[in-house]
């Protein structure tokens, strides 16, 4: 057993990703008060160079062929002997489309506690969780004696995680991989859309109070007046109303504009990922405890359909005048 | 090709949320539920399946309020049997003990394959689908878009950050998270849910042992501050769209 905490890094296509770094700053956190050290665990093929950048006191690099993609096949299998063997006092996975497959399944074989969805850590070891989209937060004790945790981002900055000095790279040597049950084949680039939407500096976005299909055309006129334009969260492009290049947050775009107009979206955690960079939020929506109103600048409790009507009158006299 | 969809309910988010006296849960008094979301994707995407490749569809959920609802309106899509788990769910459970008692029951249907929603906002100790997966010693892929079966494998689109997709080949039987059906969850109308609800039968088990080990023990819940909350615009849709219009040109967007 050892009091260190042990960060699983995240990366896709050669790229650390962002939720690593905030997982390394959180790391260091929880290290001052365990007196332990901030240890990264990179998995991978050829991949030791992405090591560089993380802020830990050092990196202990898995190197097998059946790493070279992630699976959750071959991550779980990897991982469950380093923890079992290594007992730290926490591990930290992203609460992502990586880390999740892997987090649950650790749990349940290695028989240790699992938090999920951690924003941040006190320095006595408690952590703050998010539930029910944002709308409530849940505190505690990290487990003893070996937690698991998944975070979301919002707590660290990823600057924070990141270092010019690089840390101290371990290589481990791995036993054989066998007996995978999930095979990566390849990747799907996204379709370029007709526009980047993440170098759009005007955008309004819409959500679920959209209603219908036949709507988005007063989210287009409005979008024309203000040389802009629409973008939606998750439920719109499930319909179909809009295609996959215009989605914004965990799953699709992140963007980054001057104005970023949110009608009738509530701000789960998962489309909030995707907004933060933007410069001034205004959020519309008829519920006034909806998690958009904590990170817009300016909100307005109504309903975006009658609001949409009246915005475009006043911006088409604004522009007549 | 035997197809299991393990669906639970969770807190209406549109509605208030109340903690308890306790201050460590929700109270669930006056908490409206309502399915997952992407648990409906989950039915949706079997859905798909039987009418693409043939099979059955086992829809189970843990009892509560207005589960049976629930299990008509998926019979009323298309669900060749639906099972209710009875037992002490009334205060909520975890996803471990939920997984652990889904884990008990569907080893004995032996499935082909499970799917199920890829996370639910309740989620305090992992999602349900890959503790069931370990559970039940089958692998799992969570954050699918897309499936396909052959020959004993199935073929997933498994969605990552920025619109990219991998693709990912697993062994059958396996448990898959869904992110979304391929098409969006039909719509059934009252009628055909009443009609369900005659005419055919929800099965139940029986479950003794809810075992919550493995969550974390919540010392405090609690609603976040509204700390740097939005600057609130008030008045009718004129008055709001005036001030934004203002907001607007000192932007220098209009």
């Amino acid at each position: 057993m050892n009091q260190d905490i042990y960060v699983v890094i995240e990366h896709l296509q050669g790229q650390v990703a962002d939720i690593s770094f905030v997982m390394v700053a959180a790391a260091k956190t929880l290290a001052q008060e365990t007196g332990g050290q901030v240890v990264g665990l990179l998995l991978g093929h050829n991949a030791q160079e992405m090591a560089k950048t993380l802020s830990a006191d050092r990196v202990n690099y898995l190197d097998h062929p059946a790493l070279a993609e992630f699976t959750s096949d071959a991550y779980i299998n990897v991982l469950s002997k380093i923890i079992s063997a290594e007992a730290p006092r926490a591990v930290l996975l992203g609460n992502t489309s990586i880390g999740a497959d892997i987090a649950s399944a650790l749990s349940v074989r290695l028989g240790l506690p699992l938090v999920n969805s951690c924003v941040s850590f006190s320095a006595d070891g408690k952590f703050t969780a998010q539930i029910c989209g944002g709308k409530i937060m849940t505190e505690g004790s990290l487990p003893e004696p070996t937690a698991l945790a998944t975070m979301i981002p919002g707590g660290y900055k990823p600057e924070d995680g990141q270092s010019a000095q690089p840390p101290h790279i371990t290589p481990v040597a791995i036993d054989e991989i066998d007996d995978l049950r999930v095979k990566f084949v390849n990747y799907i680039e996204p379709e370029a859309g007709d526009v980047n939407i993440s170098e759009e500096s005007i955008l309004i976005s819409i959500g679920r109070g959209i209603q219908t299909e036949d709507n988005i055309e007063l989210a287009e006129e409005l979008a024309e007046l203000l040389e802009g334009t629409v973008c939606a969260s998750r439920p719109v492009v499930d319909q179909g109303w809009l295609p996959t290049s215009r989605m914004v947050g965990k799953s699709g775009q992140r963007v980054k504009p001057k104005l970023y107009l949110a009608m009738g979206i509530s701000g789960a955690p998962e489309h909030i990922e995707g907004i933060t960079d933007s410069e001034v939020i205004i959020a519309i929506n008829t519920d006034a405890t909806a998690p958009i109103f904590d990170i817009a600048k300016y909100g307005a409790n109504i309903d975006m359909l009658d609001l949409l009507e009246e915005l475009i009158d006043q911006a088409e006299e604004s522009k007549g005048g | 090709m035997k197809i299991v969809v393990p669906i639970k309910l969770v807190p209406d988010l549109v509605e208030e949320l109340t903690i308890n006296d306790s201050g460590t849960a929700l109270d669930m008094t006056w908490l409206r539920l309502i399915i997952n979301e992407f648990d409906d994707h989950a039915i949706e995407q079997a859905i798909l399946l039987k009418e693409k490749s043939g099979g059955d569809v086992i829809v189970l959920a843990p009892d509560g309020e207005g589960v049976d609802d629930m299990l008509f309106t998926a019979t009323a899509k298309g669900a060749d049997q639906v099972i209710k788990l009875i037992g002490n769910f009334e205060d909520g459970v975890n996803s471990h003990a939920l997984a652990r008692a889904f884990s008990d029951v569907i080893k004995d249907l032996q499935p082909d394959i499970v799917l199920t929603g890829v996370q639910a906002h309740d989620d305090q100790d992992g999602s349900v689908g890959p503790l069931l997966a370990e559970f039940l010693g089958m692998p799992y892929i969570g954050y699918i878009s897309g499936v396909d079966l052959e020959n004993g494998k199935a073929l997933t689109k498994k969605e990552y950050p920025g619109g990219l997709i991998g693709e990912m080949e697993i062994i059958l039987p396996a448990v898959l998270g869904i992110q979304a059906a391929e098409q969006p969850p039909r719509y059934v109308a009252i009628s055909k849910v009443r009609q369900a609800s005659k005419t055919s039968a929800i099965d139940e088990r029986e479950v003794t042992d809810l075992n919550q080990s493995g969550g974390p023990i919540i010392d405090r819940m609690f609603q976040p501050e509204a700390g740097e909350k939005a600057t609130m615009i008030d008045g009718d849709e004129e008055e709001i769209a005036a001030k934004l219009i203002e907001i607007f040109e000192e932007l220098g967007v209009l």
